[in-house]
């Protein structure tokens, strides 16, 4: 009784005593940094060095991570105090992810864009030295890959999916789900190393290289990918849509054509978008069976094949007479590659959202 | 009282239609036909790599096989290592702040774009590696080895291009960070709601109720979600290869310009120009990298099996 009075009586508000007020992080935050900027200037100034922008973040934010607390413990106690030192570190480690982010795509478009033209989507390398030449040999050659191994691994993957969820029973399906896992884990490199033993014992040629040997190098990495994908889709159809069809009569196969696979389409669609995007960009398979070349091929069961990924490593380790103009190429590979992903993955988003499902069917 | 006819038919068939037989047989087919292939992996590989196991092998001057894929064993397990340290504590950050820290609003836009940072092809890491990343931490290198030369990690003339295994490591956090982020993410999503709430009731501040809800529950997730990106930073080919100029040692040295190399990367960039006897030692060697891989992938599949994410509290 007598201590609310006199809490009164002193005009502090009792629920925010004790308390930093909301701006307090701000302040110290705003504090820490000008702190680190003029320590920074001053080293500048007297060792006549660049200014670092790098080291004012680095010593302004472990400044923050030591005032904050300190103050906090001051006038919250501990246990606060480590709740805002542990906020003011995962934040850290969330924005230090941006960082890259940002830096990569800033300079695949700055540096991209130079040569973003024509020229460089319609000639390929043949005959180039220095500057000017295209990568239009590295397109076409990507295209027909990525379209082989498209050709190989949906439709094993999605009867695999087709097996794993409608027939499989027992230590087969056990087995193969193990394996689709194990699938999930090889390093691309191994598998264009597979790719090329396969080939060049069929051939019985040491330096075997084509293009289908990418296709099916591709799709080892692809097949899990889709097993997977269209596993989880062929789950979600509800079993009373089975149980209706077969109650009509219809049989099995005829259920999982006509009932099961329309419903789960849009979700296998999208799967299929998403494992394309994944292996589009894959270089180290590629490095080894397909191969580098200057010229355009349209032939995937013969000779030597580019790849956008391959072309862009090859313009920057082997950049030839000029330097500039290689590395120039590479960038604007590089633009031309995430924009083909970004692009697979917004159609895999549309597909997944136009051709739902209606929910409560 | 209606089971008599039950008990008196014979157990029931379907009819066995042609086409059901042929479907089921095709599925079965593509079913049995990854089993194969994986197979067809470990055959092939195994029969290329057996010439490496011969007496007479020379390559790069080393005069056994295990001369030959011992420092590289070393520099995947020694720079997938380093990647780990760096990107484990940020992606368990990131997936706390979209979990329990940011507005709900901003959660998802930011998982969308932790998505887009798994998608960006491992050429384009290299690449930026090569050329940004490198020429941004040479200062940080030459400072280091002036500064704290004494410690072993940074004895020695720093790298004058920055190209280090120290920088090849950042890339390949870089890379396997989206991985570990996201599978955390799914693991702490899952934490009991009423676990957290209990413990806020109780008047826990929120880094109280992450310590004691939410990380003894993903625990299991956390360690397998990490290994699983370690499986992926062990096969990490282009990043390595475009960053690190290839040296055959053993050093823990992280700024010198001269580094281990990967087996990874040693493949793709000996195998264009390889021919008799190397191709066989570097199909061997991917032949250990493989089996490295399907281990560690292994012990994470079989930590998430073992501890089904029931977390402490039951």
């Amino acid at each position: 009784m007598t201590t609310a009075t006199a809490a009164t009586g002193s005009k502090r508000n009792t629920l925010t005593a004790g308390q930093l007020s909301k701006w307090a992080p701000w302040v110290t935050l705003a504090a820490s940094f000008a702190l680190a900027a003029g320590l920074f200037m001053l080293v500048a100034v007297a060792s006549s060095t660049d200014f670092s922008w790098a080291g004012v973040a680095i010593v302004g934010y472990i400044l923050f991570l030591i005032i904050l607390p300190v103050v906090s413990r001051i006038v919250e106690g501990g246990r606060k105090a480590m709740d805002r030192f542990m906020t003011g570190l995962v934040t850290g480690a969330f924005l230090l992810a941006f960082i890259p982010l940002l830096s990569l795509m800033w300079t695949v478009v700055s540096e991209g864009a130079a040569r973003f033209d024509v020229q460089y989507f319609t000639e390929s390398m043949r005959n180039v030295v220095g500057e000017g030449g295209g990568a239009i040999h590295a397109l076409v050659g990507t295209l027909l890959v990525t379209l082989g191994a498209t050709v190989i691994s949906v439709p094993v993957g999605i009867f695999t999916a087709i097996y794993l969820v409608e027939y499989g029973r027992g230590w087969v399906a056990k087995g193969i789900t193990t394996l689709v896992d194990i699938m999930t884990g090889i390093p691309s490199i191994v598998t264009g190393l597979f790719a090329f033993a396969l080939f060049s014992l069929l051939f019985s040629d040491p330096g075997y290289r084509s293009g289908i040997g990418g296709s099916v190098a591709l799709s080892v990495l692809m097949i899990p990918t889709v097993v997977r994908s269209t596993e989880e889709m062929l789950k979600l159809v509800p079993n009373e849509l089975r149980e209706a069809s077969y109650a009509l009569g219809v049989p099995k196969w005829l259920t999982i054509v006509k009932v099961v696979l329309p419903t789960a389409l849009a979700g296998i669609a999208t799967g299929v978008t998403l494992a394309i995007a994944r292996v589009i960009g894959e270089t180290a398979p590629l490095l080894i069976i397909a191969g580098f070349t200057a010229s355009m091929n349209y032939n995937l069961f013969s000779e030597r094949m580019m790849t956008l990924p391959v072309y862009v490593y090859n313009q920057y380790i082997a950049p030839g007479m000029n330097v500039s103009a290689a590395h120039e190429r590479a960038w604007t590979g590089a633009l031309t590659l995430i924009l083909i992903v970004v692009v697979l993955n917004l159609i895999a988003r549309l597909v997944a959202k136009i051709f739902a499902p209606k929910a409560g069917r | 009282m209606s089971s008599a006819p039950a008990a008196a038919s014979p157990k029931l068939r379907a009819k066995g239609r042609p086409a059901d037989i042929i479907f089921q047989g095709i599925s079965t087919f593509a079913g049995i036909s990854i089993l194969v292939m994986l197979g067809l992996v470990a055959i092939f590989l195994v029969v290329q790599s057996i010439p490496a196991f011969g007496p007479d092998f020379d390559v790069k001057g080393t005069s056994n096989f295990l001369e030959y894929v011992g420092p590289l064993a070393f520099g995947t397990v020694w720079a997938s290592f380093l990647a780990m340290i760096m990107a484990v504590p940020v992606a368990i950050g990131i997936a706390l702040f979209i979990t329990h820290f940011a507005p709900r609003k901003l959660a998802s836009t930011i998982g969308f774009v932790i998505d887009l940072l798994a998608a960006v092809p491992s050429v384009v890491f290299g690449l930026w590696g090569a050329n940004v990343l490198a020429g941004f931490m040479k200062p940080a290198y030459a400072w280091l080895s002036d500064n704290l030369g004494f410690i072993p990690l940074f004895a020695g003339t720093a790298s004058g291009t920055g190209r280090t295994i120290l920088t090849a490591s950042i890339v390949l956090a870089v890379m396997v960070l989206p991985i570990i982020t996201a599978l955390s993410r799914e693991v702490f999503l899952q934490t009991p709601r009423l676990h957290e709430e209990a413990s806020l009731a109780l008047g826990a501040t929120r880094w109280e109720m992450i310590k004691m809800a939410v990380l003894p529950f993903g625990a299991s997730g956390i360690v397998s979600a990490s290994i699983l990106g370690l499986g992926r930073a062990l096969g990490e080919t282009m990043a390595i290869a475009m960053v690190l100029s290839p040296s055959l040692v053993v050093s823990f040295i992280l700024t010198s310009g001269t580094n281990p190399s990967t087996i990874a990367s040693n493949i793709a960039l000996s195998f264009p120009e390889a021919h008799g006897n190397e191709v066989s030692a570097l199909i061997a060697t991917g032949l250990v990298l493989f089996i490295i891989t399907i281990l560690v992938n292994g012990l994470a599949r079989w930590l998430l099996g073992r501890n089904p994410r029931t977390g402490g509290a039951k």
